[in-house]
């Protein structure tokens, strides 16, 4: 049986307005593999992982999800979205709904679940981020840790094969980290397939399988952990990661 | 294979991924909103005109060219009955312009008085203040004009039994007297004085005008009066202690340093507000006074012309809000706070 | 020398502050011009306010109230009919008892005011014994309404907010009825509908109807399509950019034309079509203000999620936007009541309009003053009522149950 990647991106440029944003960016993932890809700020990383569920639209190049390619095509896109599972760096909860009623919503509006199916799932979720007993409050009774967790779990519950995070704990107070950055490991090592554009490489160095540096719209240098951080060969690798590492 | 190729490829498939492409939805979605809107558009227009014919009136602009045949109570310029309709509506243009134009100087005055006083520390003066903003901000305007010129100005004595204010101002049932500046025989101020039935010498504002201009002034005002106490609140307490600590007088800070920040946050609601005066003026027609908007309707009625005269009506006022718009717009951007 | 033995006993504050007469040095009298601008002042409100008063209570002839309070009430609503309003009045009473006792705290003068306030009413001599026994029923439910609401609190706050929502159509249905034939609930026709009922009802109907026009506004305001977008654009500025007379004489006028023959609607009817476009154009704004200020991360996530455009904005971003404008829109309702006179000027009988005809009446010739300052205070009551009990919720909503 071939092993075919699941994310395979071909020279994959986008441009916002004259600014050429991502010039040129080729990728494959396999099934399982934890990602990580990391740069300086306006380096693209963001923009790139949001093509990947079109978030952001890509002008050149192709990218495969899953067997299917990202075109305009309406149902394409669909199905790739219901592939792919997004935890965003603002957390992005709705406010107005409890932490279960945010995780069930999708699985009971899009998938057309049962209430009692969505919520029992909902509850497993809530266990394996280590909150069960949040369910009925609100995002904004929650600390932010918190918050991110119940992210993590309402992307699950539409039991997704690719997990993308976009630097899921930049926004977040540093003594609330360890948690999230837990459940994520907790993740990677049950088999998920992860992107996550992060700047905490203890992540990386725990569970990533490759690493992708990013500058200026393009793949700089990629490698696994060990090579990356014993023995980078750009110049660029080794001036970032010296600033990174530092502290 | 080396390469993952999509999984989906027969070109029959090809037509349907077209009809899926988001780009082909969004054209599609519009066309379909354009063909529902002209749709509906054109089905009111038939029967508009359907209508219109069997009323057998023909719509058309030229009738402003005919004799008006009407009188009008008060005019700054030469009219009669044989005047045309469109020197009618001159003499409501301008007339509106009257008393807009006082409107807006009286209501900013009553509304600069009545925002100062509003934070005075006195508390008789900021409490009649209060008083005055919420009284204009929960009765109509509407009617405050009718209880003006119905409650009031209608129910004066005759000129005889005249009831006379300080200053030689007289009210009476033929409106408000005042001394007035006249150019003959010299350039002086006219004081009116009873002669017979009447005054001579002075100004007479008709009741209407007078219960028209008077309601606006202070129903603005007392908006006008909100917006410049929350602008004045608006600036920080420290630029008050700032210029008070470098001895500055009470009436030198306000002056210097509190009203020029405030205005920058009182620009805006305050343009509204004058725009809310200009489409307000248009009460007039409940009280009698010949603006533009009550000449039209007259014409209206007179000629059967409904849809012209409206149509008129609607253009000039919308002209109105969008040039004070612009202004405002240009004034925001000249005004903006020089930041880094 | 000496050491300073520092006594700490806590001393009182010095007395000027609590006596009558340092309060009044403070605020009347405290600099030479602030004296002189009270005595101004006094002296100008005692030469106004004195012929007022007297004339208020010696001269007016407030009999043209009393003997036309029902018709300024309810204008020509049939009295076999009546038990219908009185109804509505009942459900309001209940309700806002309701939302005062879970919503809000301390105001206890305010709160007594407004339980007074149908005491007060039922003063007037013209009424019947029917009627003043259903307004003290009203104070009644209303207190039975905050004492139930205090009580169970949070548990009734989903059911008050609903309740609320529905409230307004419920008037609507239950004022003009349904059954054609005029027998148990029959249709009572918009042309008996008068005086202060009429101008809630022009309100009522303004805010329910354009609430989904409106909202399909500002959508279509913010929509990338562009021929949707200018569409919108074009008739929100024109409609608010023209005097609302203007509308209505366009509604009263121009609108049966575009009506098929044979067609007609009544003027009252004609006159909410002209209320429903205008308060469409300026909730439009509203709404618009609520959903430019929702993150642009929860557009985001909903269609991570896999939620297409229609449920995202049901589920997600209207609700938010609109709980986010409920303020503003209380605030419109109260603007809008008070925009409803101006349909005395095409002849309908709303609280203005009634009031001008029947000051034709020869009997009532020359009672403007009484009846202008009356209406006036009825408008006036019933809008500070209302803004005040929209600031008590606004405050609340902010802090309360999300």
């Amino acid at each position: 049986m071939s092993d075919q990647p699941i994310i395979s991106c071909r020279d994959v440029h986008k441009w916002f307005g004259q600014f050429h944003a991502l010039r040129g960016v080729d990728m494959d993932v396999q099934k399982g593999e934890v990602v990580v890809i990391f740069g300086p700020s306006g380096s693209g990383k963001s923009t790139f992982i949001r093509t990947i569920n079109r978030l952001e639209e890509h002008q050149r190049g192709t990218i495969i999800v899953d067997g299917i390619e990202l075109t305009h095509d309406v149902r394409d896109i669909e199905r790739v979205r219901s592939e792919t599972g997004m935890v965003f760096q603002q957390f992005n909860l709705f406010p107005h709904l409890t932490v279960m009623e945010n995780i069930t919503l999708a699985p009971l509006r899009v998938r057309k679940w049962k209430k009692e199916q969505a919520e029992e799932v909902g509850k497993q979720l809530l266990k394996r981020v280590g909150i069960p007993e949040q369910a009925d409050k609100y995002p904004g009774q929650l600390s932010g840790g918190q918050q991110q967790r119940v992210a993590i779990a309402r992307a699950l519950a539409m039991q997704p094969k690719i997990m993308l995070f976009d630097e899921p704990t930049s926004a977040l107070d540093p003594e609330m980290i360890k948690e999230v950055l837990d459940v994520m490991i907790e993740l990677a090592r049950s088999g998920m397939t992860m992107m996550v554009v992060t700047h905490e490489m203890g992540f990386a160095r725990a569970v990533a399988h490759k690493m992708y540096f990013f500058d200026q719209g393009q793949i700089v240098e990629s490698g696994t952990p060990d090579q990356i951080f014993k023995s980078p060969k750009e110049d660029r690798t080794k001036l970032f990661l010296s600033q990174v590492l530092s502290h | 294979m080396t390469q993952t190729s999509p999984t989906r490829s027969a070109s029959t498939n090809r037509l349907l991924a077209f009809l899926r492409d988001e780009r082909f939805l969004q054209v599609l979605s519009q066309i379909v909103f354009i063909l529902i809107i002209g749709g509906v558009g054109y089905w009111l227009t038939q029967n508009m005109l359907a209508a219109l014919a069997r009323q057998g009136i023909r719509l058309g602009y030229g009738f402003l060219t005919e004799t008006a045949g009407f009188d009008i109570g008060e005019m700054m310029i030469e009219y009669s009955r044989e005047s045309l309709f469109i020197r009618a509506l001159q003499v409501g243009l301008l007339n509106t312009i009257l008393v807009c134009s006082w409107g807006l100087i009286f209501s900013t005055i009553i509304g600069l008085l009545v925002g100062i006083a509003r934070l005075s520390t006195n508390f008789i003066i900021s409490r009649i203040a209060w008083v005055f903003i919420e009284l204009m901000r929960n009765i109509p305007l509407l009617v405050l004009l009718v209880f003006l010129h119905g409650g009031i100005f209608l129910q004066l004595p005759r000129v005889r039994e005249a009831i006379a204010l300080p200053g030689s101002v007289y009210l009476s049932n033929r409106g408000l007297t005042i001394p007035w500046l006249t150019l003959t025989p010299a350039f002086s101020i006219q004081v009116p004085e009873l002669q017979g039935f009447n005054f001579s010498g002075g100004l007479t504002l008709s009741p209407e005008f007078s219960a028209l201009l008077i309601g606006l002034s202070i129903y603005t005002g007392g908006f006008i009066g909100e917006v410049v106490r929350a602008g004045i609140q608006a600036v920080s307490k420290g630029q008050t202690e700032a210029a008070r600590a470098l001895g500055l007088s009470w009436w030198q800070t306000l002056r210097l340093i509190i009203l020029p920040q405030a205005m920058r946050v009182i620009i805006p609601p305050l343009t509204s507000q004058y725009l809310n005066l200009t489409k307000n003026s248009t009460l007039a027609v409940a009280i009698g006074y010949p603006d533009l908007l009550s000449i039209s309707n007259t014409i209206s009625n007179q000629t059967g012309r409904s849809i012209e005269m409206i149509s008129i009506i609607m253009a000039i006022y919308l002209s109105i809000s969008l040039v004070t718009s612009a202004i405002l717009n240009w004034y925001n951007s000249k005004v903006r706070l020089v930041e880094r | 020398m000496t050491t300073a033995t520092v006594d700490r006993k806590i001393l009182p504050p010095p007395t000027e502050r609590y006596t009558v007469l340092g309060w009044v040095y403070k605020n009347l009298f405290s600099t030479w011009y602030d004296a002189l601008l009270t005595l101004i002042s006094a002296a100008i409100l005692y030469f106004v306010f004195a012929p007022m008063i007297t004339w208020a209570i010696t001269s007016a002839k407030w009999e043209v109230i009393n003997a036309n309070l029902r018709l300024l009430m309810i204008g020509q609503y049939p009295p076999g009919e009546l038990w219908r309003i009185w109804a509505c009045m009942y459900l309001a009473a209940i309700i806002v008892g309701l939302s005062w006792g879970i919503w809000v705290r301390g105001r206890r003068a305010a709160g007594i005011a407004l339980i007074a306030a149908p005491f007060i009413f039922m003063l007037f001599p013209s009424l019947t014994l029917e009627d003043r026994l259903n307004l003290g029923g009203i104070a009644f439910a209303a207190l039975a309404g905050f004492f139930i609401g205090r009580a169970r609190d949070k548990s009734l706050s989903r059911l008050t907010t609903l309740s609320w929502i529905i409230y307004f159509p419920l008037v609507i249905f239950l004022v003009r009825g349904i059954n054609e034939e005029k027998q148990f609930f029959g249709v009572v026709g918009s042309n008996f509908w008068g005086g202060l009922l009429l101008t809630f009802l022009l309100t009522v109907v303004g805010i329910v109807f354009s609430f989904p026009f409106g909202v399909l506004l500002a959508l279509g305001r913010r929509s990338s399509l562009a021929f949707v977008k200018i569409i919108c654009i074009l008739f929100i500025e024109v409609i608010r950019g023209v005097p609302f007379i203007t509308i209505i004489f366009m509604s009263q006028l121009v609108l049966p034309l575009f009506l098929p023959a044979g067609f007609t609607l009544d003027r009252v009817i004609r006159a909410m079509a002209g209320v429903i476009i205008f308060s469409a154009a300026y909730l439009a704004e509203n709404v618009r203000g609520g959903l430019q200020a929702i993150p642009k991360g929860q557009f985001e996530a909903a269609e991570a999620l896999g939620l297409n455009s229609f449920q995202t904005m049901i589920y997600i971003i209207l609700p938010q936007a609109l709980r986010a404008v409920i303020p503003i829109l209380v605030g419109q309702f109260i603007a809008l009541f008070k925009d409803t006179s101006l349909v005395a000027i095409v002849g309908l009988y709303d609280l203005l309009g009634i009031s001008r005809s029947l000051l034709a009446q020869p009997d009532f010739i020359g009672r403007q003053p009484e009846v202008y300052m009356f209406i006036s205070a009825i408008y006036w009551v019933f809008s500070y009522v209302m803004s005040y009990i929209s600031q008590r919720l606004e405050v609340k909503m902010g802090v309360g149950e999300r």
